[in-house]
């Protein structure tokens, strides 16, 4: 058992053999029993709470909080459901998906233009504009939201949509520019140069060449940008009080269930608000897990 | 350079870079400028003062208990996350059965990471929500209820002064574990298994592999995770905004930096200290990604 080891890579090639005899085959192998045991604890202790809010959402407030937590609910409230709707869930879910399509349309525009701009021409400043963008990946939002809530404030865009939208953008482009410029580097320069020559201007070949060229950088960066706008907190509770987004309604639907007392509501909000994100995860999982973790990386 | 891709550059430069500028870079800058002024933030007359904020800053009772729950914070998240995100990676990669080829990793890979890495893509108050219900204080709470049948007794869990700020800690552990199993498990794969092979005809155990090539190999990773970590760490705000009473009880015991600016600049009228508080917290996580950086700096390895 000592003599062994194992990178993933190792599985379809033989490796020398060197197992002493006796041990070979055996599917059960007391590492194996406890490697399994601990990866299943942390599966339960992950996907439980959210298998239990998702039952909660049918459940009255006596079952939630009564004497026996984990038990089902005895008859499936789908009123939660309506009830939360009317409590604004709706408006929310509007909210966030206006802000989310603008937003994430945007961030992939400019982001990939400025990307493309630094990864590709030379001129003077272009470092410069490079690390300016990139300083702006490690520094929590914290550091600026109070002046940065006067700025939207003077343009007159607290609690609006393109407000929103345009902060949702600049904070977005960091990452954004970031990834592409290393993606628009890796792709060969020679095709772009053949439609130059051919007469198709700059912006031509960019949006003509490049960019469908450069979709699997855009999709793993696109999905970063959904979730991580879809999922923003501290922007919106700040710039848009007015207008909540999803994530925002949450924290306030919580804050009022200390006086209301109607917690199948709130879980009902909660699954409304958890669904779309867990099937798009769920479809495109080797993507968001990808793009989410190939930036930090590099 | 081509005749006219000045132009053009500077075409596609000048709108991504104005937003840039005025909603990143200016607020940024404004907030060191702000912190030298008493500004309430609702008049729009304010007096320069120098460095009386930070003066005050260094009395403020509130703030620097706020700062200490964030260095707490700042030890504990790290060091978990990192520690179990290693381990499940290792235990992902060579915990499985083993037979003529050499150890395997486990079955079910696919699932475990599909689950663990979960938390990440949900919102924080979505989480922060989940979580202050099942560590409700009651005997009949979620958490209580289970610990309480294996015979371990009940928690106040949130409404504990003593313990409230562990609970925050761990939510955060539980959220970040999945990214960074993800994150290490890419670049375990990514270690040529040459050097495994070599390992093994020296006789290289389980342990020594793991922890004499593994470990140094993935270095620079654990590195990048720390200094991503200690800025989640250094923030914290939406979590405990959303997940604790008042926010940042009970009794302040989880008041962090966040809070205090938030509570400063939008609620006291004190626009100009709150900015003092984020340059504060702007030097701090300089600071601390320059000695990550620094400190635990080795020659790069090539493969």
């Amino acid at each position: 058992m000592t003599l062994q080891i194992d990178v993933e890579g190792t599985r379809s090639e033989p490796a020398p053999k060197i197992t002493p005899a006796g041990s070979s085959d055996r599917s059960f192998s007391p590492v194996n029993v406890f490697s399994h045991t601990v990866l299943i604890a942390w599966s339960i202790l992950v996907v439980v709470p959210f298998v239990w809010s998702l039952i909660a959402s049918l459940k009255s407030t006596g079952e939630i909080f009564g004497d026996n937590p984990w038990a089902l609910p005895k008859e499936l409230l789908f009123s939660n459901f309506s009830k939360a709707w009317d409590k604004g869930v709706g408006d929310y879910l509007l909210n966030s998906g206006v802000v989310v399509v603008g937003g994430v349309f945007g961030t992939m525009l400019f982001g990939s233009m400025v990307a493309y701009v630094l990864a590709r021409y030379e001129f003077p400043g272009n470092r410069f504009i490079y690390y300016l963008f990139a300083a702006g990946m490690m520094f929590p939002t914290f550091l600026a939201i109070v002046p940065l809530f006067f700025v939207v404030k003077g343009f007159g865009m607290v609690s609006t949509y393109q407000g929103l939208i345009l902060v949702y953008i600049a904070y977005s482009l960091p990452f954004t520019v970031f990834f592409m410029h290393a993606f628009f580097r890796t792709l060969p320069t020679s095709i772009a140069e053949a439609a130059l020559v051919d007469g198709a201007g700059h912006a031509t070949t960019f949006f003509r060449v490049m960019l469908p060229m450069a979709k699997p950088g855009l999709i793993s960066v696109g999905i970063f940008n959904v979730l991580g706008q879809w999922n923003q907190f501290v922007l919106p509770s700040f710039l848009s009080p007015e207008k909540p987004v999803l994530s925002q309604g949450i924290a306030t639907l919580l804050g009022s269930q200390r006086y209301e007392n109607d917690w199948g509501t709130l879980f009902a909000a909660l699954t409304i608000a958890m669904v779309p994100v867990v099937v798009v995860y769920l479809i495109f999982y080797r993507q968001v897990q990808a793009g989410l973790t190939g930036a930090t990386l590099k | 350079m081509r005749h006219g891709s000045y132009r053009f550059v500077a075409s596609f430069l000048a709108l991504p870079l104005a937003l840039y500028a005025i909603f990143v870079i200016s607020p940024f800058v404004q907030a060191f400028y702000y912190s030298l002024t008493d500004w309430t933030g609702i008049s729009p007359k304010f007096e320069f003062v120098g460095l009386e904020n930070f003066q005050t800053l260094a009395r403020d009772a509130v703030f620097r208990q706020a700062l200490g729950h964030n260095v707490i914070l700042l030890i504990g998240v790290p060091l978990f996350t990192i520690f179990l995100a290693l381990v499940f990676a290792y235990l992902l990669n060579v915990g499985g059965k083993a037979n003529s080829a050499g150890v395997q990793g486990v079955r079910g890979n696919g699932f475990y990471k599909l689950a663990f890495f979960l938390p990440q893509v949900l919102s924080v108050p979505v989480i922060a929500v989940i979580w202050s219900v099942v560590m409700t204080s009651t005997d009949t709470g979620l958490l209580n209820s289970v610990t309480n049948k294996l015979g371990l007794g009940t928690s106040q869990y949130l409404a504990s002064p003593k313990i409230a700020l562990y609970c925050v800690m761990w939510v955060l552990i539980w959220g970040s574990v999945g990214f960074y199993l993800v994150l290490f498990n890419a670049a375990m794969s990514g270690i040529p298994k040459d050097i495994f092979e070599a390992a093994i005809i020296d006789g290289a155990g389980r342990f020594a592999t793991f922890s004499r090539i593994t470990l140094p190999l993935l270095w620079d990773t654990i590195q990048t995770a720390w200094v991503y970590l200690a800025i989640l760490a250094l923030d914290a705000y939406a979590l405990v905004a959303v997940m604790t009473a008042g926010p940042g009880g009970p009794d302040n015991s989880t008041q962090v930096m966040g809070l205090q600016i938030a509570d400063n600049g939008f609620q006291y009228g004190r626009a100009g200290y709150a900015s003092a508080m984020g340059v504060v917290l702007f030097f701090l996580t300089l600071l601390i990604a320059a000695v990550m950086l620094r400190a635990t700096r080795r020659d790069r390895i090539e493969y």
